[in-house]
């Protein structure tokens, strides 16, 4: 079996709207196991897991909340990142509309580890099924005692809000998330201080993704040794991917990390429809690299992944057939960043525009060799002077091309301007586009 | 709703200020919030107007402008595009004898574009008002707006 279901066991097996269902599937059972462990426990168990964060960063979730439990500033909070807006992921709406009380129960045992009384669920605002999921489940759970006062007759209290988006992909970035809670423009801050430090309202917050926390009840179930014995060394345990694009079958598979990539797509995704052959692969989402098909035996693990300075990301994986050029690609990709950019800072609100318009040039095949050298100056810059990780990670598909597809661009750069070559093709791009 | 009505739902704290926008343009049949109404929302919430408006600009489902009885939003980011093998954007747009950010002439519908709606596994994917409507054909869409144009008319 490779596919390897924990997060996501009970998904397909229980109603999802029915906290019976899942009390009787032995939910809320790995809280109440937490509950009788001392606070430390339920840290040092984290600990031994080796978790890490699942919204992109892979930051290790327990040096967090051992930094938030040390706070000792009231109230705490605990927001539940649930923002989703990088396009080709879907896992964490997936987990929301299936299995809601799976991630009311982690956030409950991350509360109760950090001493925290107040928990907020930002989803975004497109997500209404998932708006109304949570919603139903956090009402189901404050009529039975899970939510509310004295929890388990223990001396410990814990409210859910939910707070909805309203369509700004930057808000899922902790600081600008925080500031939309807020009721402000998500407009991100300059840290340190942290979130754990001085986050929401200005009191200590832990922020986690959605599936960081589903994963927290499933440690509490099987130990936190025992978690770190699935997966790679540095990367302990499974991973939710969101599979899209030219695949058979699209979907979100929990698989253990190390598994290769042409695994999931072969396994998984049934492969290219029509006989078709991969040309590209772009993993993470928007913000994530494109590579050639030949690299897809690369393994799905945070340290091989940095090797190509990358990141797993959240786990999408977008497969795009041999009738695409990259161009199309980037300038989609270009379009989203230049969209979704918050302004503030100048390298990524003029270097997302500029970047768009150098795109635009070799996919209508009116680039020039100048061109190519501009693109790789103001991607470097982007990504070394943005002041958030928007900005930084905008030039990623760029910088990826112009490694792996640079024959592409000198390939383009010769055909450019080229009077038959030119007119024909750009016609032909333009009734596809 | 009226305004006030819903107001009067959320306690006078300047962090309701974004899903009470929401909940109110959602419910007006232009779908837009006009200045006078933000005017009223910065003063119940004792929010300068500047700050109130700065939210409404910066949130993409947000709206100043009057807007259609349904909101179609086409999503334009990589796994719907390559898995797009009729055009759905031309196709609507054709339909409805509109652009992106415009609206039909009888108020019924208005046309935007969406960033990726997290629905990449059922691509490729519109979002009309609430509801998602995934693995579009063009007889799919075709049956889906006649669906949408009976149920006004009715
Ligand atoms: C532009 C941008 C968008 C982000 N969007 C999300 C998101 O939608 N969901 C998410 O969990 N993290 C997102 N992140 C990462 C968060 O800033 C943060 O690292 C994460 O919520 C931490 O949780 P984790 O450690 O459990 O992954 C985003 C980061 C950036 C820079
Ligand atoms: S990097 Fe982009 S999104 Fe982030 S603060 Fe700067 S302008 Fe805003
Ligand atoms: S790209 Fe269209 S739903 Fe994700």
């Amino acid at each position: 079996m490779l596919e390897k279901r924990l997060v996501t066991e009970r998904i397909g097996k229980i109603r999802p709207e029915s906290i019976t269902d899942y009390v009787d599937s032995g939910g809320y059972e790995a809280l109440k196991k937490a509950l009788k462990k001392t606070r430390i426990e339920v840290l040092e168990e984290i600990e031994d897991s080796r978790l890490r964060g699942r919204g992109g960063a892979g930051f290790p979730v327990a040096v967090k909340m051992m930094a938030m439990a040390k706070e000792s500033q009231t109230p705490k909070y605990i927001v539940c990142n649930a923002d989703e807006g990088e396009p080709g992921n879907f896992k964490d709406r997936y987990l929301m509309e299936n299995d809601p009380h799976h991630i009311l129960e982690g956030m409950l045992i991350a509360a109760y580890a950090t001493m925290a009384g107040k928990g907020y669920i930002y989803i975004r605002g497109e997500y209404s099924k998932s708006l109304k999921m949570m919603r139903q489940a956090i009402s189901e759970a404050e009529k039975k005692g899970f939510a509310g006062k004295s929890i388990f007759g223990k001396d410990f209290d814990f409210t859910f809000e939910i707070r909805s988006g309203a369509g700004s992909y930057v808000c899922g970035e902790e600081f600008s998330l925080l500031e939309s809670i807020e009721g402000k423009p998500g407009h991100t801050r300059v840290k340190p201080p942290f979130p754990t430090e001085q986050g929401l309202f200005g009191y200590p917050t832990l922020i986690n993704n959605i599936e960081t926390f589903s994963t927290l009840p499933v440690i509490m179930e099987m130990s936190g040794k025992a978690y770190a014995k699935l997966g790679t060394k540095s990367s302990t345990g499974t991973k939710l991917i969101s599979l899209s694009g030219n695949v058979k079958n699209k979907g979100v598979y929990e698989v253990p990390y190390g598994l290769p990539i042409r695994t999931v797509i072969e396994a998984f995704g049934g492969g290219v429809p029509e006989g078709r052959k991969i040309k590209m692969v772009q993993l993470g989402g928007a913000c994530g690299p494109i590579i050639p098909e030949y690299m897809l035996d690369m393994i799905i693990d945070f340290e091989r992944f940095e090797e190509f300075e990358s990141k797993v990301g959240a786990g999408a994986i977008i497969v795009i057939d041999d009738r695409f050029d990259i161009f199309d690609i980037l300038k989609h990709t270009a379009e989203f960043f230049s969209h979704e950019s918050c302004g503030k800072c100048t390298p990524c609100r003029e270097g997302n525009t500029h970047l768009k318009n150098i795109i635009d040039k070799f996919h209508r095949y009116e680039a020039r060799e100048e061109d190519m050298n501009l693109l790789e100056n103001l991607a470097r810059v982007m990504h070394q002077t943005s002041l958030c990780g928007l900005g930084q990670t905008a030039p990623t598909a760029v910088i990826s091309t112009l490694h792996y597809f640079r024959s592409a661009y000198l390939e383009r750069i010769e055909k450019s301007f080229l009077e038959e070559g030119h007119d024909a093709k750009y016609q032909n791009q333009q009734s596809r586009a | 709703m009226e305004l006030k009505t819903v107001l009067e739902k959320y306690p006078k704290k300047p962090d309701c200020l974004i899903e009470l926008l929401l909940e109110y343009q959602n419910g007006k049949a232009t779908r837009h919030l006009e200045e006078d109404e933000l005017k009223m929302v910065a003063e119940y919430l004792s929010l300068p107007e500047s700050h109130v408006f700065s939210v409404v600009s910066f949130y993409s489902l947000l709206s100043m402008v009057p807007r259609g009885r349904h909101i179609i939003q086409i999503c334009h980011d990589v796994p719907c595009y390559v898995s797009d093998d009729f055009n759905v954007r031309h196709t609507l747009e054709s339909m409805l004898d509109i652009g992106i950010g415009e609206t039909t002439e009888d108020g019924l519908f208005t046309l935007e574009h969406s960033s990726c709606l997290g629905c990449c596994d059922q691509s490729p994917v519109i979002r009309i008002d609430e509801q998602i409507y995934g693995n579009l054909n063009r007889n799919k869409l075709k049956a889906i707006m006649s669906q949408y144009r009976s149920e006004d008319h009715a």
